[in-house]
């Protein structure tokens, strides 16, 4: 641990009125640096909010390495921690907090969380997914957001579930022209229909940039830099999409989900197909 | 209706039980009917008439001499949207409780009869006599806030020199109210913007407190200028983005469906970051 990191550390476990704790987490949460992560972490849990927001800002610059840790805190008790974690993870885009986020966006009682969680099924980092396992990834994110889009109370979720339907329309495929005419018909619909203005006018903004771009084909898609998860990442977020998939089926059975058990196996023997 | 402890919760009262309650013997289930007549907005004849009868109300007395069923009602009636309550409301503006005065000039403010421009200049200056201070430090003698609000709103332009002096006033919401309030008043844009760049240096504020008041108050006047200071000032997301949400309102009124301003554009774009 170098000297930099480990004085900005000190400064926000000594920090002892809320202002100096917010400068402290401010600091460290802009020197970038990985080493940082668990003491970010455990300043979502101080019950400081102007501190809560520098450290997620700080755990999204330092991205795919703060995972991990994220994905644990989550399994803690403190429930504004969670959250935050949450809106984090959201920010990350990372493909191991997806299923995550499915659950947040559609199920939270806190509206900032399901606001984070709508908006950060949009932006996943779909770049990195392989290929059968994309499809069934952006398809479980597509029922998610429409789900909130037409079900959620609050304007500011639904303005959020415009956000991510508009980033995943311009994420997914053009093989896929069926999902893309459903976003297409929920904006519509939406456009018509919503009863707060500021949601019409955000479907608007994304009906005419949709209208005003065709689809690109994934292929060519450029992915801006490797994805850095393992095999065993991929096998885990698999078994955890195909569990929810599972639950959501036990009613209405469709399809054979058996397939993305031998997309298991196959990404788990062949790790450079990750 | 009733369950054991004789407390209802919100799923059991029915529109006719609130109106029933709102007229009976139980002082605590009035004060709730009025709150809920106004929180789940409804707006039938009935309920308007049990209202505006409340706000005479004698029996409900705080030991400092307060109305808490007249306070519920007033707010309640703005919230219904009906203009027979304008000239009770008026009435309400000469009321003893401070508070019944402030709730009552909000009403007023939400309701947009002009009728009552000239009481609400005359409690402004204090000059209704029978109206006491509020009752907790710094107690002020009139709901200033709120009677500044309400006449910006309606439009008033002959209040603006009665305004003016509370741009400088001790309290600093006093001091954002009146400076919103001239924004809607002034004639020309150019002296408007001074008046919501006042707005935007209280944005630096050191107190989270007021910074968080300066955000409603620019949201509801939707002044676009302040939107990147919003966007980047310390305080919640969840209030910027309401704040946003005023000026983007604001913007899309100003352009037809679905049209987009490149102010509103700009405006969705910060919020989409604050998500």
């Amino acid at each position: 641990m170098n000297a930099t990191l480990q004085s900005l550390i000190r400064a926000v476990e000594e920090a002892d009125s809320s202002t100096l704790l917010l400068e402290a987490v401010q600091n460290l949460a802009a020197a970038r640096l990985e080493g940082s992560v668990p003491t970010l972490i455990a300043a979502l849990g101080y019950n400081n909010p102007g501190a809560a927001v520098a450290a997620v800002d700080g755990l999204i610059q330092i991205g795919e390495p703060a995972v991990p840790a994220l994905l644990d805190q989550l399994d803690r008790h403190n429930y504004s921690a969670r959250a935050w974690a949450i809106r984090a993870l959201a920010g990350i885009g990372d493909p191991r907090g997806l299923v995550t986020l499915l659950g947040a966006a559609t199920a939270d009682f806190a509206l900032s969380v399901r606001r984070a969680a709508a908006r950060g099924l949009g932006a996943m980092k779909w770049h990195w997914f392989p290929d059968d396992l994309l499809e069934i990834a952006q398809e479980e994110a597509l029922e998610a957001l429409l789900f909130v889009a037409q079900q959620d109370e609050e304007w500011i979720v639904r303005y959020s579930a415009v956000v991510g339907l508009h980033c995943l329309a311009t994420a997914i495929s053009a093989n896929y022209v069926d999902w893309r005419s459903q976003i297409l018909a929920q904006l519509e619909q939406m456009a018509n229909s919503d009863d707060n203005w500021a949601v019409r006018g955000r479907v608007w903004m994304a009906q005419q940039q949709l209208l005003a771009t065709t689809a690109v084909p994934q292929t060519q898609l450029v992915a801006v830099q490797p994805s850095p998860l393992s095999a065993m990442d991929w096998h885990l977020i698999m078994e955890k999409l195909y569990e929810r998939r599972d639950q959501e089926r036990l009613v209405f059975p469709e399809g054979d989900p058996r397939r993305y058990r031998e997309l298991a196996v196959a990404i788990a023997q062949n790790p450079q197909n990750s | 209706m009733d369950n054991e402890s004789g407390i209802q919760d919100d799923n059991q009262l029915t529109v006719e039980q609130a109106i029933a309650n709102l007229q009976g013997e139980d002082l605590g289930l009035r004060v709730y009917a009025a709150w809920w007549l106004g929180r789940f907005r409804v707006d039938a004849q009935e309920a308007i008439d049990v209202l505006i009868k409340a706000l005479e109300d004698e029996d409900d007395r705080t030991e400092v001499g307060g109305y808490p069923l007249r306070r519920n009602a007033a707010r309640a009636l703005g919230k219904l949207g009906d203009r027979r309550a304008v000239a009770p409301l008026m009435r309400a503006l000469e009321c003893s409780d401070f508070y019944v005065r402030e709730a009552a000039a909000q009403s007023l403010e939400m309701l947009g009869d002009l009728s009552c421009i000239p009481i609400l200049i005359e409690l402004l200056n204090n000059h209704v006599p029978g109206t006491l201070p509020a009752p907790e430090p710094p107690q002020l003698a009139q709901p200033f806030d709120s009677i500044l609000e309400a006449l910006g709103t309606l439009g008033a332009t002959d209040a603006i020199p009665y305004i003016l002096p509370f741009l400088d006033h001790f309290l600093p919401r006093i001091k954002y109210a009146a400076a919103r309030a001239m924004y809607q008043l002034a004639s020309d844009p150019y002296e408007a913007n001074k008046y919501g760049d006042r707005l935007i240096q209280e944005l630096s504020n050191k107190d989270l407190q007021l910074r968080r008041a300066v955000l409603a108050d620019l949201g509801a006047i939707g002044y676009l200028p302040a939107a990147e200071a919003i966007a980047s000032t310390l305080a919640e997301n969840s209030l910027k983005l309401i704040a946003l949400k005023g000026l983007l309102e604001k913007q899309l009124q100003q352009t037809t469906p679905p049209n987009l301003s490149s102010g509103a554009i700009k405006v969705m774009t910060l919020m989409d970051e604050l998500l």
